[in-house]
């Protein structure tokens, strides 16, 4: 069924007795071509990927419990491309230029919202350092405007501009930034994957991976075992344990991240923005909430919950740089357990396994790389080699050096 | 979450700062590149008990080695990181 204006009106004089399921649930065959084990909306993306831009339809995407439970229903929306290292500026702008194309491409209202991602500064230093992100930025043909604190002021009303400690100095923006519906992305991506053919096979975790001669011949799943050449591996906060079952060991430590949504109030905020003090990102919903986070809590964990010092340093942020957010209530927090790998950045590649495919290492940005990783893991499966745009995400980049270290942060997973 | 310091007690963790896992030897200035690879990047990182070294910065200032159930932030075990027995 294809989604329209018109098939609503259609279905408003028929009682709306036109609504099927938006994707099948079928049982797992013995055999595809091809599995992705991890359900979300990078497994999903790459599964519809595949079937789009290479013609691989015999695909399951096995997901341990339901679609859009994992960290695709659980993140803080943001979508941008605002990095300053060649390898990420070129990945992250290909995601934003799916974004834009998106809803259009899978027929699904993600609500796509490009109200623009601004990164404030409070310091001379801190304005360097964005200029020459921007100017990175553009060189490499992605928007980027440098405004001052006038401008900043325009903007966004509300923020302590002249907070004794912190004083807002100005702000980078990038206007084709904003939100998306993140659980539109999980919905949209499984019912266009489902279209093309794709099997999304639900409360079917792997328990092994079977491998002979040195390549991949299938999995032991909850629901039986699954033979297929190819596997890709796209299990975010679980992705040591799913690849530990292939005796792999990642450079990948798991951490629980935390967001929070206040209660809903009337337009305060059109725009995305983020302290450059402290590490806060707030935007506000259609529904009126806000939406923000900020810190992992920084010690290995698998729970998906948070603990309360972080909680805390949160509020602090949120209320230096918006006074006003003091009287609203916090309405709903909850946590997501994020892959942080060793310099900050992905894996999208190959494994010394063959056959086997690996996608990690998202460091609570994972979100707004959904449509490029998914379009990246589907070149690197189809084809067995990565496409140019992750040809820099290797596994292999931690053994030879050649880390791509946005923050320069070093081999510490719990601060990127 | 609250840790159990052996020298102050039952903490807040927000005393402590992390450092991650314990029990990793930094292999020799001549170790092969696999070595300190292995050293430097590679982590088990699976869901269970997992033995890590925290600091207590805002207390003893002391190095202690936890083992907690990284699922539910159960603590099994603190004891000093300098104790003969945690440097295994």
């Amino acid at each position: 069924m294809r989604y329209s204006a018109l098939a609503l009106l259609r279905g408003a004089l028929t009682g709306q007795r036109h609504w099927t399921p938006a994707w099948r649930d079928p049982e797992p065959k013995p055999a595809y071509d091809t599995l992705i084990v991890g359900g979300g909306g990078h497994g999903l993306a790459t599964a519809y990927y595949l079937a789009k831009e290479h013609g691989i339809t015999n695909v399951a995407v096995l997901e341990k419990s339901h679609i859009g439970s994992g960290n695709v229903g659980r993140n803080t929306t943001i979508i941008r491309s605002n990095y300053l290292l060649p390898a990420n500026t070129h990945f992250y702008e290909k995601s934003l230029q799916l974004w834009e194309g998106l809803e259009q491409d899978i027929n699904f209202n993600a609500m796509v919202s490009q109200r623009g991602v601004l990164n404030l500064y409070h310091s001379d230093a801190q304005r360097d350092a964005y200029a020459r992100r921007g100017n990175a930025m553009r060189l490499a043909g992605v928007d980027a405007e440098l405004l001052d604190a006038a401008a900043v002021r325009a903007m966004v009303p509300g923020l302590d501009m002249d907070n004794a400690r912190f004083p807002v100095k100005g702000g980078l923006l990038q206007r084709r930034g904003g939100t998306v519906r993140h659980d539109a992305v999980a919905w949209g991506y499984a019912r266009a994957a489902d279209q093309r053919g794709v099997d999304i096979l639900q409360n079917c975790e792997v328990t092994g991976i079977d491998i002979a001669q040195g390549r991949v011949v299938g999995v032991q799943t909850a629901r039986g075992p699954i033979r297929a050449r190819r596997i890709g591996l796209a299990a975010a906060g679980n992705s040591s344990r799913v690849a530990a079952l292939a005796g792999l060991r990642l450079p990948i430590e798991s951490h629980v991240l935390q967001a929070f949504v206040s209660e809903g109030v009337k337009p305060v905020l059109d725009t995305v923005v983020t302290f450059g003090a402290g590490h806060f990102y707030v935007s506000q919903s259609d529904k009126g909430g806000l939406v923000f986070g900020g810190d992992i809590d920084g010690f290995n964990s698998y729970a998906q919950r948070g603990s309360l010092p972080v909680v805390h340093d949160v509020m602090e942020s949120a209320v230096a740089l918006f006074p006003a957010f003091s009287r609203l209530r916090v309405l709903r927090q909850w946590g997501g357990v994020m892959d942080m790998s060793m310099d900050g950045s992905p894996i999208i590649g190959t494994t010394p396994i063959a056959g086997l495919f690996l996608n990690c290492g998202w460091c609570y940005g994972g979100f707004k790389a959904t449509p490029a990783s998914g379009w990246c893991f589907a070149h690197t499966i189809a084809t067995g080699a990565p496409h140019p745009l992750n040809a820099a995400f290797t596994l292999d980049r931690f053994r030879t050096g050649a880390v791509i270290d946005e923050k320069g942060a070093g081999a510490t997973p719990n601060l990127h | 979450m609250r840790l159990p310091c052996p020298c102050c007690g039952v903490r807040g963790n927000e005393e402590f700062t992390y450092l991650g896992p314990a029990g990793l030897v930094r292999p020799a200035p001549d170790a092969t590149e696999d070595a300190w690879h292995a050293f430097m990047h590679e982590r088990e990182n699976l869901a269970g008990n997992h033995r890590e070294l925290w600091w207590h910065g805002q207390g003893c200032r002391a190095w202690i080695v936890v083992t907690r159930d990284v699922r539910t932030h159960r603590i099994e075990h603190a004891e000093l990181a300098r104790d003969p027995e945690a440097a295994r």
